[in-house]
């Protein structure tokens, strides 16, 4: 029984090694600046994963293969434990897992802990059940005001303030668009309850809260077309609140931004037809 | 059975003695050495209803910080935070609250020397002040309610509702205890494991009282002076 | 059971007559024992089958399934599972089995029924308060069935619908839709906020909160007695390490539950009496304004939610680590390695438990500064975890394992318990959480050690001490099945969520065909299901086994059929009623003592007074429990 064991551990251990080894379920291409970081911590991180899993499940193998009763009356070792073992194999624990801590900061960092560098582009998701509304500032780069009274999910689902001159050439459009190699700093809101932003290739989510407006910057560093999901269970349609995000060329995107209100829509869809989904 | 006060004492210390420094356990070294008192029965430790209500306090106080760390941080989310005005008969619930610590104490301590019909006497006293407090608090919130506010009326409001509620439950709770304990008054000590259970009982009894009533200042200053 | 009235029982109360008194309110704290244990196995049925109705609607996305129309005609319409009717699933599944399962048998349970033997006392400290915490469980164990009911039939929904808007249930799903966290304001608005949101989520809030209390009188119990009942010669350091376990686990439950309990009362009145502790104001929901709330955070509930649901997962697992530590001693032959250092571990894992609950909340908008702390802290607790498990690899080491069911599933655990645990160093990262928050990577991780390892602690514990509960066997040969089929069945099902999550899989989808990204899922998607059939379907083995075995299985040879050295095999299969037939039993040395050199069998009892047998001045200098000499 010890030897089919420590067959069955060593097996199922192989396996669980091959699943990842073989990168055949994998992450999708990161298209953010921060992204190959993100991948570099999870490489170090998974390798040390790797490694005290495989050594555990060995380790626990070979003890009972090694170490199975017979029929010879030998006892076993009369030990209660070794405590230099115990130091030394604690602190080498902590020493490996305080530093992957310590190096799991850095990206956070600097997404969250230093503000949208100078000359961020800002836009305003507001999420709700079950779409994702972008907001746009338009020509004059100032967002108008808005207020819940003015909310119409059909014609003005973010509730634009039609006294205010700044809001009239504000976009709103359930895609979000954004100029390739520059900073995007998104102001997220929601109307009704908490969703998540989530776009794999960015490598970064961010829930979006009511009640609050929670800022978040990236650079997206390839052009195309990717999904939008949300992450955070908001209710019976939660698996399709789909959107879009696009990442132009800088000539393109700021030919968009220039278009009024009732052209962005055409263009816009123009522009995610010509672009494919990445491969998966 | 007409212990007299010192034999009593003299029974709870022998089984104290006994038991507390681990009985005839080799290793005894440490108070924890376990250890039963004497003999081969299993005897009532007095300090279980003290260990026992002490714990039981630890999880009500977690309860009330939890909805303390509410209160802050709902004082701090937003700016709608419109205080109350405290209803005057807070101030009879808190005075009644205090005595009534006093009179479970003298009680108790009436208990523990065999003054038996002292010791009914104070803790029907603490009784009654109990359902005073309780009663002070119901006339608080109709006070509220003729003013037009309700639990929903404003945050403030809404803790000030919620507060008194379950520290009130928890009070009625000790209310069942002391009636309780009034009840087995009526029973003649039968042995002397059971005086030392109805002393257990009493301190407990006390302890939860006193307790309630720190927790009702606790919060009486929360509500009124840190808004 | 016959009394051992010739031994002069001495007990608090005199042995119960009638039936009523014997098995139904008995202040036994072993009958109240297996009733937990039995509302446990009842609940993880109603869990499993849950499971299994998500795994059809993921892999075969519109299939009919006859007894769901006839039962649930609103919420899976034609047979054919909605995507709230899913939802609903995916917040009992997890309500039943955390709470119902995880928190009930290892702790109520197990922890109940030998506690109070392995410390040598009668019974718990508050028998009358004990059989209560058993009674209000079950009552709020009918509150959440009736949660099924309110929301999946429109009359029984139609009585609740009089109470009021929030009230209002009959939505055809099998109770709320908020998962088991229940984040508001989706949990706190009501109705308007979709189907599942009414009466459902009134009566899982009621639930859960009368469960609360049920654990608080639990913890209390078992902490008094721990402190209060232990027997002659049994110091704290002679403790068998379930016991440690099952203290801690009664800390953790004493601190962390009245938060939640608090956290319930909040969202209730948000839900019933229009305040706003949660709720902000400024929202639109389903076409309009909601006027009534203002101020309020949802992040406030994160924070009550999350410091009690972090030590709950421990809550889950220590008793486990407790029972696996004891059952590898024991089948090792051999002391278990590190006793001081297992103390330490358990008391590690519990009081850092406090502090690491906001890496639940890395990405919900909470202070980022807070949340490279929690990150840091999370890390932390690894390493006593770590310890633990260099600990049970040590104690194999130089052991003569005997390979009973027990043992299997006490290994199982070791294996289980890292597979899972190791991807904690990935998810307690910010910056890799990034990615990995809310997919299946997370769903990995918490299932193969709550979901898994725990259930297998529950599995050996339950091998283990059937012989000493019921006076007779297990099958053997059935546990060793059972035992086979469950491990490689459970790696088969939970190692795969991992590949999902670096898809970036999100967690409670009720259909995955609507993204391209996840395509390349749904080999696994079906793999998994497979998997989860067939493990499913061999647990009815396991409860073959217990009930026929507790009549006819092969009665135990004696009262020690394992060779163990802990007190509750000192006395007879099943126990009296006071448990040491009025004899206080004395302890005179640690609880593994195993293949101690010169003794006349591998194994020396607790009870075994110090004699010419044992040669003096054994017990290691590393002063790690021992005979208790040292310490």
């Amino acid at each position: 029984m010890g030897r089919i064991l420590a067959i069955a551990i060593w097996v199922i251990t192989i396996l669980s090694l091959w699943m990842f080894l073989s990168h055949r379920w994998w992450f999708p291409e990161a298209i953010s600046e921060h992204g190959p970081s993100v991948d570099r911590q999870f490489m170090i991180t998974i390798i040390v994963c790797g490694i005290a899993f495989a050594a555990a499940q060995i380790g626990l193998g070979w003890a009972v293969w090694k170490y199975r009763d017979s029929a010879d009356k030998q006892r076993a070792t009369y030990s209660h434990g070794n405590n230099r073992l115990e130091v030394l194999w604690t602190v080498v624990t902590a020493i490996v897992f305080i530093s992957l801590a310590v190096m799991g900061q850095r990206v956070w960092a600097s997404l969250h802990l230093h503000a949208a560098p100078a000359g961020s582009y800002q836009l305003e998701v507001t999420a709700q059940q079950f779409a994702w509304n972008v907001r746009y500032p338009g020509k004059n780069n100032v967002f108008g005001k808005t207020d819940v009274q003015y909310i119409d999910d059909a014609t003005n689902p973010v509730g634009l303030v039609d006294t205010d001159a700044n809001g009239k050439d504000d976009v709103v459009s359930p895609t979000l668009v954004v100029p390739v190699n520059r900073p995007v700093e998104l102001i997220l809101k929601s109307k009704d309850v908490t969703h998540s932003f989530w776009v794999p290739q960015l490598r970064f989510k961010q829930d979006l809260v009511p009640g609050m407006a929670i800022h978040v910057h990236f650079t997206a560093t390839k052009v195309g077309k990717y999904e939008l999901a949300c992450a955070e269970l908001c209710g019976m349609n939660h698996f399709k609140m789909k959107s879009y995000m696009l990442v132009l060329p800088q000539s393109d995107f700021d030919a968009l931004m220039q278009l009024a209100p009732a052209d962005f829509g055409t263009k816009k869809n123009q522009l995610l037809d010509s672009y494919q989904l990445p491969q998966y | 059975m007409a212990a007299t006060a010192t034999s009593t004492n003299q029974v709870v210390d022998a089984v104290i003695g006994a038991g507390g420094s681990g009985g005839r356990s080799g290793n005894g070294f440490r108070k924890n050495g376990g250890g039963h008192g004497d003999g081969d029965d299993f005897h009532y430790s007095p300090a279980r209803y003290r260990v026992g209500i002490w714990v039981a306090i630890a999880s009500i106080v977690m309860l009330f910080t939890a909805l303390t760390s509410a209160y802050i941080v709902r004082m701090a989310s937003s700016n709608d935070w419109t205080p109350l005005e405290m209803p005057k008969v807070l101030w009879l619930s808190t005075t009644v609250i205090l005595i009534s610590s006093v009179t479970i104490e003298i009680s108790k301590r009436s208990l523990k020397r065999a003054r038996d019909s002292q010791y009914g006497l104070w803790l029907a006293l603490t009784a009654v002040l109990g359902v005073v407090f309780v009663g002070s608090q119901y006339a608080a919130w109709r006070n509220l309610a003729r003013q037009g506010v309700y639990v929903a009326t404003n945050p403030h409001s809404s803790f000030f509702y919620l507060f008194t509620a379950v520290h009130g439950l928890h009070v009625l709770g000790g209310l069942l205890a002391l009636a309780y304990l009034l009840l087995r008054t009526r029973k003649k000590r039968d042995s002397v494991e059971g005086e030392l259970r109805r002393i257990g009982a009493a301190e407990a009894a006390a302890v939860y009282w006193h307790f309630l009533d720190g927790l009702w200042i606790c919060l009486f200053l929360l509500l009124f002076f840190w808004k | 059971m016959a009394e051992a009235a010739t031994h002069g029982e001495v007990h608090r109360h005199p042995a119960p007559t009638s039936f009523i008194r014997k098995y139904i309110f008995s202040i036994d704290h072993k009958i109240i024992g297996i009733q937990y244990i039995l509302l446990a196995l009842t609940s993880v049925i109603i869990g499993m089958i849950m499971s299994v109705l998500m795994r059809i609607n993921l892999s075969w996305p519109g299939t009919h399934i006859k007894i769901l129309e006839t039962l649930f005609p609103q919420g899976a319409p034609g047979g054919v599972m909605s995507g709230e009717f899913y939802l609903s699933l995916v917040t009992m599944h997890g309500t039943m089995m955390v709470f119902f399962v995880l928190t009930t048998a290892p702790q109520g349970g197990f922890g109940n029924y030998f506690l109070p033997i392995q410390i040598g006392a009668d019974d718990m400290a508050f028998p009358f308060l004990n059989m209560m915490s058993f009674w209000v469980t079950f009552v709020g164990f009918i509150v959440l069935v009736l949660a099924i009911f309110a929301e999946g039939n429109a009359t029984v929904g139609g009585w609740f619908t009089s109470l009021g808007a929030s009230w209002a249930g009959g939505s055809g799903t099998v109770g709320p839709i908020g998962g088991w966290t229940g984040y508001p304001p989706l949990s706190a608005l009501g109705k308007v906020a979709g189907p599942g949101q009414g009466a459902g989520v009134n009566l899982w809030i009621i639930s859960i909160a009368i469960f609360c209390v049920g654990s608080l009188l639990g913890a209390l119990n078992f902490i008094t007695t721990l402190l209060n009942m232990r027997t002659r010669g049994m110091s704290l350091m002679r403790m068998p390490l379930t016991c440690w376990a099952w203290f801690t686990t009664a800390i953790l439950a004493l601190l962390s539950f009245p938060v939640l309990l608090g956290g319930g009362i909040l969202l209730l009145l948000d839900r019933i009496a229009g305040t706003s502790f949660f709720i902000p104001g400024g929202l639109y929901v389903s076409g309009a304004p909601v006027p009534l709330h203002t101020g309020g955070s949802p992040l406030l509930w994160q924070h009550l939610f999350w410091f009690f649901g972090h030590p709950e997962v421990y809550i889950a697992i220590l008793p486990g680590m407790g029972a696996t530590s004891h059952i590898l001693s024991t089948f090792a032959r051999k002391p278990i390695f590190g006793y001081r250092a297992m103390v330490f571990a358990i008391f590690a894992i519990g009081m850092l438990g406090f502090f690491v609950w906001g890496h639940h909340m890395f990405m919900s908008g909470m202070s980022p500064y807070s949340a490279v702390a929690f990150s840091i802290l999370t890390l932390s607790i690894g390493v006593p975890s770590a310890i633990k498990t260099f600990n049970w690899l040590g104690t194999l080491w130089g052991a003569r394992i005997r390979f009973t069911t027990p043992m299997l599933f006490a290994l199982g655990f070791v294996s289980l318990f890292v597979a899972g645990g190791i991807t904690g160093l990935v998810l307690g990262q910010t910056s890799l959480d990034f990615f990995f928050h809310d997919t299946y990577f997370v769903t990995a991780h918490f299932h193969l050690v709550m979901g898994v390892a725990s259930i297998f602690g529950m599995f050996a514990a339950t091998y283990f001490w059937f012989p000493k509960m019921f006076g007779r066997m297990m099958h053997e040969g059935m546990g060793k099945l059972h035992f086979w089929v469950t491990f490689l069945g459970v790696y088969a099902i939970f190692i795969p969520f991992h590949a999902m999550g670096m898809l970036g899989m999100p967690r409670r989808y009720s259909n995955f065909g609507e993204y391209e990204f996840l395509k390349n899922a749904h080999g696994l998607v079906l793999f998994v299901t497979i998997a989860a059939i067939v493990t499913v379907i061999v647990q009815l083995l396991f409860y073959f086994n217990f009930i026929w075995s507790i009549f006819k299985g092969k009665k135990a040879p004696n009262d020690n059929p394992w060779e163990a050295t802990t007190l509750e095999w000192t006395i007879p299969s099943p126990p009296p009623h006071d448990n040491f037939a009025g004899i206080v039993p004395t302890v005179y040395r640690g609880p593994y003592e195993f293949s101690v050199p010169g003794a006349p069998n591998d194994y020396i009892m607790q009870t075994e007074p110090e004699g010419a047998a044992v040669q003096a001045g054994l017990g290691d200098t590393s002063g790690n429990g021992g005979n208790g000499h040292k310490h």
